[in-house]
């Protein structure tokens, strides 16, 4: 797999490394469930330090972790002080609490959780849904199918910013969007070709 | 050996100005081992090639192999049948090359580990062991020719239909490729521009504006499309 | 004429979940918001203008259901379920939702007529407000403990890229359209007479 595509999981073997995707899941939406329910300023500090101790249990890479989460922690921070700002300190502490402790459990998950068994969890959970028209095959072909085609469409975008430059249009978005969309729609179409001469969806 | 056959074929594509007739009403029978479709861009051979599993389906007509109508029982025939693209980056599907062998190895190993394990012995039976863990993005052209090849001859089809393989490769990956073709045990139906390679096989078909212009061996049809081409 | 084959529409699926992770991983304007702005959004209306709704809508959950798995293909990299249990939740939510109903409205469009492009920029323009920014607003209101005024104020530094957006997706979705014009199954017969010999590229 593409290195910039493995994310932030990092590989391991503590106990949370070791436990099935599935269980992991179940636990994380219980675990929303209870930081929503209870409420006031102490029970979220006492959330952030276990979900803190958690994810460093699990031993995650600090950089990279951080920068995945840059995004959140600066909402995070904007929020808080607003809404301490707003309705005080102690709102303000349950609300920023709250919502760093359901970020720091959910990157736990995906530290300790390589994405291909987190995807074989969703397709598992899926297969109660087969009577309702849903095949969980086709949801993990189609994952692993979009797996192949990021690196590919990048080097599509990048053939036609190189074809749109040479024509001098690289201020047009249309010209650097179009051929792109349309070449994805036309590898699209021979992927599917090729998934039915393989006998993919008889 | 199977035994491919084409009765009164005709088939047409919708454009905007009408529907176009791309083969005219075409009747083969196809036994040979090794068997070439030359001819010019937009003459038909890839159309004819791609009806003989299903990917076109005639108009008029029907296409039996080994007596199986194609347009009735598609599953079948594809078992039988296997396709090679010329852009094998179109015909690799899955991340990696273990996992793109795995998925055509669906049906005949169900559990999981084991898909994988056969996907491995197939990749080593192409020189490609090492290979498994290998983006298929980042292979080169050779190999994924080379790839996409393991992948469909992994489920041991009777005929394999290969419609210009060896277009994009360079001198040596086409040659490489070509050899490996003509030695299968399998009948093959070969769509190609590499004239050498057609009079390598036991039977040319020239295709000219959707019909079958001269058929006959190979050396022969080659060499009357050299003359008028 | 092609019948729809399963292998087809599952890879065109896949194809417009990695257009979009593409899109959102592209360099994008900056404009200091929490929620960042990039071609996401083009992308995911693109996805239902193009593929219809029932396609459309799969292609944006397999993205949101990747990415929440822990793929890094939401904006700025970000990944995992943290994503969707943070305030911008709710756009992502609004994502395949929008992507179906402006799929819903293309489907009963011309699409390779003159009128094509406003009609698919309302569609989409249309969508984005119903689903992404309706929703989006509640995830602030539920999630960052704003009032849905204070959240309408914080959506409104959206409305302009959504606006250009729109209109890049309409133009783009004319041109695939008229490239592939049986990608919708069933091309009206009534704007064929006003059609522009333009861009077959279907083989």
């Amino acid at each position: 797999m593409n290195a910039d595509l493995l994310g932030i999981h990092r590989p391991g073997d503590t106990f949370l490394h070791r436990q099935r995707a599935g269980t992991k899941l179940l636990a994380l939406m219980l675990a929303s469930v209870v930081v929503v329910v209870a409420s006031g300023p102490m029970s979220a500090v006492v959330f952030v330090i276990a979900a803190a101790a958690l994810l460093v249990w699990s031993g995650a890479r600090l950089g990279v972790t951080l920068r995945a989460m840059r995004g959140l922690l600066v909402m995070a921070a904007v929020l808080g002080a607003w809404t301490a700002w707003q309705s005080g300190w102690p709102r303000s502490v349950e609300v920023v609490g709250d919502l760093v402790a359901l970020v720091l459990l959910a990157t736990t998950l995906t530290v300790t959780t390589p994405v291909d068994e987190v995807m074989d969890a969703v397709v598992h959970g899926l297969r109660p849904f087969r009577r309702l028209g849903v095949d969980p095959e086709s949801v993990g072909l189609a994952f692993s199918l979009m797996l192949r085609a990021i690196p590919s469409t990048l080097s599509l975008a990048a053939e036609a910013r190189d074809a749109a430059v040479a024509r001098g249009l690289e201020r047009s978005p249309r010209a650097r969007l179009t051929p792109l969309v349309i070449r994805v729609v036309a590898r699209a179409r021979e992927t599917g070709d090729a998934l039915h001469a393989r006998g993919v969806g008889d | 050996m199977s035994a491919i056959s084409l009765e009164q074929v005709t088939v047409r594509f919708p454009t905007h100005d009408g529907d176009v007739p791309v083969l005219h009403e075409t009747s083969l029978s196809l036994t040979e081992q090794r068997i070439a479709l030359v001819g010019p861009n937009g003459s038909g051979k890839s159309t004819l090639a791609r009806l003989l599993n299903g990917l076109v389906t005639p108009t008029t007509g029907r296409v039996l192999v080994d007596g199986l109508d194609v347009a009735r029982s598609g599953r079948e025939v594809r078992r039988r049948v296997g396709f090679v693209f010329t852009d094998p980056a179109a015909q690799l599907v899955m991340p990696t090359a273990r996992e793109d062998v795995a998925l055509s190895l669906r049906r005949t190993h169900r559990d999981k580990v084991d898909r994988l394990a056969a996907a491995d012995a197939v990749l080593a039976d192409f020189g490609l062991a090492g290979f498994g863990d290998r983006s298929v993005h980042g292979l080169s052209g050779g190999e994924r020719q080379l790839l996409a090849l393991a992948g469909v001859l992994a489920t041991a089809p009777s005929v394999l239909v290969a419609d210009e393989p060896t277009t994009l490769l360079d001198l040596g990956n086409s040659r490489r490729i070509g050899d490996l073709l003509l030695a299968l045990p399998q009948q093959l139906v070969l769509v190609t521009h590499d004239l050498e390679l057609a009079a390598r096989c036991d039977r040319a078909l020239l295709v000219r504006n959707g019909r079958i212009e001269h058929d006959g061996a190979a050396e022969d049809v080659v060499s009357s499309y050299r003359a008028t081409a | 004429m092609q019948t729809r084959r399963a292998g087809t529409d599952i890879a065109l699926i896949a194809a417009f979940a990695a257009l979009i992770a593409v899109c959102a991983l592209l360099p994008a304007l900056s404009v200091g918001t929490p929620v960042p702005i990039t071609l996401q959004t083009f992308a995911v209306l693109l996805s239902g203008a193009v593929l219809g709704m029932r396609r459309g809508f799969l292609a944006v959950l397999l993205y949101v259901v990747a990415g929440a798995a822990g793929l890094p293909v939401f904006s700025g990299g970000a990944a995992g379920l943290a994503v969707l249990t943070g305030p911008s939740a709710g756009y992502l939510v609004g994502f395949p939702l929008a992507a179906a109903l402006c799929g819903f409205i293309v489907e009963r469009l011309p699409r390779r007529s003159l009128v094509s492009v406003p009609a698919i920029f309302a569609a989409g323009l249309f969508s984005s407000a119903v689903c992404i920014h309706t929703l989006g607003m509640a995830g602030l209101v539920l999630r960052a403990d704003l009032t849905w005024a204070q959240a309408f104020d914080v959506d409104k530094i959206f409305w302009i890229g959504d606006i250009i957006k729109n209109v890049a997706m309409a133009l783009v979705a004319t041109a695939v359209h008229r490239a592939f014009p049986d990608l919708l199954g069933r091309p009206t017969r009534a704007d064929s007479t006003q059609e522009q010999p333009e861009g077959t590229l279907a083989t």
